[in-house]
């Protein structure tokens, strides 16, 4: 995979490849040399504690739409083993955008459903940029109703700009397919985990996002439109997409703080994409603790506790005068 | 996930200026129409069967027993938890739309008889920030669901609503799912759920409870989709076929049930209540 990097981590891959430059020559022999390459390494260092200590919310977005990102198969491959892909709607076709599948996790089966964007040009083309149709969200419905039914444990990866926007999609009742997962989703009676790895896009995001846990890792994003779509409508500019994101606070340590996601997941310095393994054994971590937790609830505790859980997120004024 | 809510400025002006008074021009066939008898027809051009949108208190007067109505958690009010500013402040949106409304949010719950039969409604209201469903609307939408539930009532909810609201940010997303968990509880019960689809049903309501009655209702060229067609067009960088989203096309893709002229709709809604529940004559 080309290592591409973002504006701003600019200067942390420039003196990066000095350092590589300086290590090449570096056969041990010479002090000066070891002590530059020790100085230059303390540097990195602190640089990009500076840099990832103060991101905004529109450098978040771009870390978690960064083309080096781990994608769903990435985290698959890292964390689970045995997997064991299955495909289709039994309606209309595969969509693959939307990846289902068996998997083992510490030796214990689950399933693992998720949105997968593509690497390179082909790839993208073919997952369609991550933007599932009613078929691919009807796929998802299908095998989680496979999970209920052997009661296996459900993990979602969320990693998506939205719902595909097409003629096709309409037609074959996008909004029908999202909210009946919305509503199955809700009462599904087996645990399910989610994780937003990436992009959390609106409601494509959430249609595969209703569940007992809400894993977020660090620099993943998840907005109830993208900010450039909301520059469009609000600023009717698309140029304001930084401000729109900035308003729409959709970092995963705001969402923390408004309920909506239970669980942050810290990345590797520099953000998953610069060691996948390292952002995939920390999300292995807290699936496995986050499904051990959830085994030990009988079916009703898991539905009354996720239904309660969605039942409270939001926030309003009642007549007494206090937030609710 | 939301679509563009108000006219931009350029489209209006093209609009031929009518003197406020007893005549109207119809928005669809442009004809000059007298004011009371179109009030009289249910706001219903009497020329070209258009269907004006109307406010959430004039749909409930077309469809329930008259009196009978009585409001759930007319209170509730919307907190700008995100201090959003765009071209305006959030709580700016909110004051101007609660004097343009008379309303505090954008949807309008509570109980009422129709045609004797007792029954929950939630009615959104697109005069209110385009009906868009931020934490208030979630909450009483849940609320008219569990209600219905406690009271073994059928709920009917009319949309109206151009999807979530941003400036209500990803709480606003998460009441997508707040609906339908309490639709899902709703329907284990075997209670009925009639959803009525009205100009526009787009965006997160259409993706959420909009789309999940028992029985989906359409009144006649309602835009009822997911994604605006603006956004489609710039996404296939295609022209959209005519009639694309209306209600006639999402009935003959098998998505929703039937299509109902507003002057039928509350016999209609009778009919089905009446099957669904057993009581009086079909």
């Amino acid at each position: 995979m080309i290592l591409q990097y973002l504006d701003f981590e600019k200067p942390i891959i420039d003196l990066e490849s000095r350092l590589e430059q300086l290590r090449r020559v570096d056969d041990g022999t010479d002090k000066n040399l070891r002590e530059e390459v020790a100085k230059l390494d303390k540097k990195i260092g602190k640089i990009r504690k500076e840099i990832f200590s103060n991101l905004t919310r529109w450098q978040i977005t771009q870390l978690a739409r960064h083309p080096n990102r781990p994608y769903m198969l990435d985290y698959v491959n890292h964390c689970f083993k045995n997997f064991l892909e299955i495909h289709g709607d039994r309606a209309f076709r595969d969509d693959p955008p939307v990846i289902c599948g068996f998997a083992e996790l510490e030796g214990e089966r689950v399933v693992v459903i998720g949105q997968q964007k593509g690497r390179n040009t082909n790839e993208k083309i073919h997952r369609n940029f991550g933007m599932a149709n009613p078929e691919g969200y009807r796929k998802a419905l299908r095998v989680m109703k496979l999970a209920e039914k052997f009661r296996l444990p459900v993990v979602t990866f969320i990693d998506t700009p939205g719902a595909f926007p097409g003629i096709g999609a309409e037609e074959r009742g996008q909004s029908e397919a999202i909210a009946r997962n919305l509503l199955e989703m809700s009462h599904l009676k087996t645990p399910i985990v989610v994780a937003v790895i990436g992009e959390g896009g609106s409601g494509g995001a959430l249609a595969i996002g209703v569940g007992d846990e809400i894993l977020m890792m660090e620099y993943a994003i998840y907005s109830v439109i993208s900010p450039e779509g909301c520059a469009s409508i609000l600023w009717r500019d698309t140029a304001r997409a930084e401000t729109a994101a900035e308003m729409m606070k959709i970092t995963a340590p705001d969402l923390k703080k408004f309920g909506v996601v239970d669980r942050i997941v810290q990345e590797p310095l520099g953000g998953a994409h610069r060691d996948h393994k390292a952002a995939a054994d920390a999300l292995k971590v807290a699936l496995v603790e986050t499904l051990s937790a959830l085994r030990h609830l009988s079916r009703q505790q898991l539905l009354d506790r996720r239904y309660a859980k969605f039942r409270d997120i939001g926030l309003i004024k009642r007549k007494a005068g206090g937030n609710g | 996930m939301v679509i563009r809510l108000f006219r931009r400025k350029d489209e209006g002006d093209k609009k031929i200026k009518i003197p406020e008074g007893m005549w109207i021009k119809c928005d669809a066939c442009l004809e000059i129409i007298y004011k009371p008898e179109v009030e009289r027809n249910l706001n219903v051009c009497p020329k070209c069967n258009y269907h004006f949108r109307i406010p959430a208190m004039e749909r409930i007067r077309a469809v329930t027993d008259e009196g009978t109505f009585q409001e759930f958690g007319e209170d509730l009010e919307s907190v700008d938890m995100l201090t959003f500013t765009d071209t305006k402040k959030y709580t700016d949106r909110l004051k101007e739309a609660k004097k343009k409304t008379g309303r505090k949010e954008a949807v309008v719950t509570g109980a009422a008889s129709i045609n004797g039969i007792d029954a929950v409604l939630a009615v959104l209201d697109f005069e209110f920030l385009g009906g868009s469903m931020g934490c208030v609307v979630g909450e009483k939408i849940a609320a008219a669901a569990e209600t219905a539930k406690e009271l073994s009532r059928p709920l009917i909810v009319f949309s109206a609503s151009g999807g979530a609201r941003m400036q209500e940010g990803t709480l606003s997303l998460m009441q997508m799912a707040k609906t339908s968990a309490a639709l899902a509880r709703l329907s284990d019960a075997g209670i009925p759920f009639v959803s009525v689809l009205t100009d526009p049903t787009t965006g997160g309501v259409a993706a959420s409870f909009a789309m999940l009655g028992d029985i989906i209702i359409s009144e006649p060229g309602a835009l009822i989709g997911f994604a605006g067609p603006r956004v489609i067009e710039q996404t296939i960088k295609q022209k959209l076929p005519e009639g694309f989203q209306r209600a006639e096309f999402l009935l003959e893709h098998g998505m929703i049930d039937i299509i109902v002229e507003r002057t039928r709709l509350k016999a209609t809604l009778t009919q089905i209540l009446r099957y669904l529940t057993g009581s009086g004559d079909r």
